[in-house]
């Protein structure tokens, strides 16, 4: 016998199941029951840099809408600062809870544009957003980033987007333009499957 | 994908992961105060009740979060969501024919104190049936939503009650292949907690990734 390695172990991942909103977004379940529902403002009004809007869908392996998602957003501000590991403006959270509508499936945020952040051995990350997907039918939260079709350069260097084999699969992570802002669609399966992270 | 639990075949994608060594933006998290809640959120018995307690039997939840490392997450956001005594949720999506309870939000959160400790009041969930195979019911359980102190700790999991004859049927939780991790997810009665001519307790303590700072990379004394 050789010693055992006495770590404890991470609880199992369930999934949130269809009445997820009831939890984390009662509004969007139908009823009101706390002062403040988290996660509506990722950025304050006092949040510097340049403020985007950012709308799309997520979908099945059918193509059809998943409308009972729940997505959560995590980004650096302006600065490529995160909000905790450094100083950033008052009201400035950079996480935030986003729920489509329940008739379409479409979601929409508003936010500030995310600088350059800081990765690993000193190589700069293009600016992205962290987004973490759960749902009915998903067993564990789907990790995945969205990137800006404007950085071109730096997304070209970036060494997440690089540790992706095949090229083509580095598209399904970078946005598109759209008259609001940004357009990203997320695809959980089948043609064109987003990318999802192991983070 | 867990075929056994049908939703999840097209909701899963085909590709493996791709795995990330941590970058800063892993490794922060957002963080939570007592300004962001009140201190009646954890108390599921009150905090919807409009003319009277909710109906149900009466639990306390409680218990600790911790790191793979046994060390306590302080101060992190715990939120929980659960069907009333009889298995409805308050949910427009909901239409099963038990009723609503009109006292009975079914929502909670709180902040774990420095020994990562939280507590939660509530009514026992009841057992409800969904659209699986044709007769299939969920055993009795608690959703729960924990932060950490890294976005890559986020974890949402359920807790079921220890003794309940549906936990070995049910397809969700045999989405996990492990049984000793399924064991994980259900919450022992506690006597020791309960409070007698009140409420029972349960306690569910919930592992999250452990955190070592970085040996080597950048700090040369490691933790």
């Amino acid at each position: 016998m050789v010693q055992s390695l006495d770590y404890l172990k991470e609880t199992p991942s369930q999934t949130a199941g269809p009445y997820v909103h009831i939890g984390l977004a009662p509004g969007a379940a139908g009823f009101d029951i706390y002062r403040q529902e988290l996660g509506h403002d990722i950025a304050g009004p006092n949040a510097s840099g340049t403020r985007i809007n950012i709308s799309g869908t997520v979908t099945d392996g059918f193509g059809a809408p998943v409308k009972d998602v729940l997505i959560e957003v995590w980004q650096a501000n302006a600065q490529g600062i995160y909000a905790g590991d450094g100083a950033v403006e008052e009201g400035f959270r950079g996480w935030g809870r986003v729920v489509p509508d329940f008739e379409t499936g479409l979601f929409s945020f508003d936010t500030v544009k995310p600088g350059i952040v800081m990765g690993r051995e000193g190589r700069p990350m293009a600016p992205h957003l962290n987004l973490w997907l759960i749902a009915r039918g998903i067993n564990i939260g789907l990790n995945t980033r969205m990137y800006f079709p404007d950085e071109v350069e730096a997304n070209a260097v970036d060494p997440v987007l690089g540790l992706i084999e095949q090229p083509v699969r580095r598209e399904t992570l970078i946005a598109t333009a759209d008259d609001a802002g940004y357009r990203f669609d997320i695809r959980l399966q089948g043609d064109r499957e987003t990318v999802f992270l192991d983070v | 994908m867990t075929p056994d639990y049908k939703t999840s075949v097209s909701r899963s994608p085909n590709y493996p992961l791709l795995s990330l060594q941590s970058s800063d933006s892993e490794i922060t998290g957002p963080t939570f105060g007592h300004g962001d809640i009140d201190p009646i959120d954890n108390d599921l018995l009150r905090n919807y009740a409009k003319t009277g307690d909710p109906i149900g039997e009466r639990i306390i939840v409680h218990g600790r979060v911790l790191d793979e490392n046994d060390r306590p997450v302080r101060n992190t956001l715990v939120e929980v969501w659960h069907a009333n005594a009889g298995g409805r949720y308050r949910h427009k999506k909901d239409t099963y024919l038990a009723p609503i309870d009109p006292n009975f939000g079914g929502c909670g959160r709180t902040l774990t104190d420095d020994e990562g400790y939280y507590i939660f009041r509530t009514v026992k969930p009841g057992a409800y049936p969904w659209r699986n195979w044709v007769n299939n019911w969920r055993p009795a359980h608690i959703h729960f939503s924990v932060f950490g102190t890294a976005f890559a700790q986020r974890l949402i999991t359920q807790m079921y009650f220890e003794g309940d004859p549906l936990i070995p049927h049910c397809p969700i939780l045999k989405a996990i292949p492990d049984a000793r991790a399924i064991e994980r997810l259900i919450a022992p009665l506690d006597l020791n907690a309960t409070i007698p001519l009140d409420s029972i307790a349960y306690k569910f303590d919930i592992v999250l990734r452990g955190q070592c700072s970085t040996f080597f990379e950048n700090r040369p004394e490691g933790n």
